[in-house]
């Protein structure tokens, strides 16, 4: 598949929050403010194209040859578990500004499914480590495109006169709705349906 | 003290005054990407709920061998290894299902539901006091995807379980908008609003 085709499939039309489901509790967990919103879409970014590196290697080199498929739900999220870790400390002792940018987004990152999900996304489409890494980008950023666009409605909506009932989440969710149909009218964009 | 209704207490707690998705808000990747039918939101709760009951239980038997400062890890190699095994069993005798569900199983891994009951409840309780709230857990969350897959299946389609439950011109032009995913966004906005209008009356 285009590689060009890969990118922008994983941004706009197939976007992992609005179109997949993916990644759904950093989207209403720190989407309060577009500042946050923006450090964690950089926390994915940096941690999304590092851990579809690892994976990707580790599945080739390791798990397919010796038939260990089976272990790949195991590997990937201890594999990311432990990198998250790593950049963590690697970020804390020598690269003090990014981390006191990034730092408290970090341990959340782990348990965020929209990196492990690329990592499987990426085994299940067969692609090779450039489409991977173009795979992984477009995830990342169609993730803050989204997350930015909605922080920014959210913003808004914290002095608009809303029933008791629907303030909070229902009414992000109202939002996320309305956001989510306008990323539909990017379907079959290019012809790209992946 | 009686333990009657304590243990009791366990397993209903989980299906409505901590219900996981309505209350917690938590799990709520899969619960709105596989509600698109009943059948398929029945099969991702089945699935759900057979990772959340065994790695319950195995945390709760393993808890006095596992030193805290490494637990984390162990629950995840736990709650991977049932996550295995329900993709090898799906894979190999539901097929269609295991197609529809798709990343979803593997995904099932980093379900905070399943690793938030083994942190906060079977680290810290026993065997059978865990399986019943893995099983409380289990039915209220089941109750929430059938409610969605059963709204989204019968808006979208007219169908309820494959089978028509509405007028044959509804169904000629349905309400496709519930089948895409800002349908689901916008029913679990309208259901935590339902809710929150009940709780905050009670």
């Amino acid at each position: 598949m285009n590689p060009a085709k890969i990118l922008v499939g994983a941004f706009l039309v197939n976007n992992i929050i609005l179109m997949r489901f993916i990644g759904l509790c950093p989207f209403f967990g720190v989407s309060n403010t577009v500042g946050t919103s923006v450090g964690m879409s950089a926390a994915v970014l940096f941690v999304m194209l590092l851990a579809s590196w690892v994976s990707w290697v580790l599945y080739h080199t390791l798990l397919l040859p010796f038939g260990l498929v089976f272990l790949r739900t195991a590997v990937f999220i201890l594999v990311i578990a432990g990198l998250v870790q790593f950049v963590e400390m690697v970020l804390k002792k020598h690269v003090r500004n990014l981390y006191s940018a990034l730092g408290i987004y970090l341990p959340l990152i782990t348990t965020n499914c929209a990196i492990l999900g690329v990592t499987f996304l990426n085994v299940d489409y067969r692609f090779d480590l450039l489409r991977s890494t173009l795979f992984a980008l477009g995830t990342a950023l169609g993730f803050a495109l989204a997350i930015v666009l909605f922080a920014a409605i959210r913003e808004r909506l914290e002095d608009s006169p809303i029933s008791p009932s629907f303030r909070g989440y229902p009414i992000a969710f109202v939002g996320a709705s309305l956001v989510s149909l306008a990323f539909l009218g990017f379907t079959s964009l290019f012809g790209i349906s992946l | 003290m009686n333990t009657t209704p304590s243990r009791w207490q366990y397993f209903v707690s989980g299906i409505i005054k901590e219900n996981p998705v309505l209350i917690l808000m938590i799990g709520l990747c899969p619960t709105l990407a596989t509600s698109v039918s009943a059948r398929d939101a029945l099969g991702m709760a089945a699935a759900a709920s057979f990772v959340l009951i065994g790695s319950n239980v195995v945390v709760s038997a393993i808890r006095k061998v596992v030193p805290s400062s490494v637990r984390i890890p162990i629950f995840i190699i736990v709650i991977s290894t049932f996550v295995t095994i329900i993709d090898y069993v799906l894979q190999a005798y539901q097929p269609a299902m295991y197609r529809v569900l798709g990343v979803f199983v593997p995904l099932i891994v980093v379900n905070c539901i399943i690793l938030g009951r083994a942190e906060a409840f079977a680290y810290g309780h026993g065997v059978f006091d865990s399986l019943l709230d893995a099983l409380g857990k289990s039915v209220g969350y089941a109750l929430v995807m059938l409610v969605m897959g059963s709204l989204r299946e019968i808006f979208a389609a007219g169908t309820w379980f494959g089978q028509a439950v509405t007028p044959a011109w509804f169904r000629a032009s349905p309400m496709l908008f519930m089948i895409f995913p800002p349908g689901a966004f916008f029913l679990i906005g309208i259901l935590k609003a339902l809710v929150n209008r009940l709780t905050i009356r009670a």
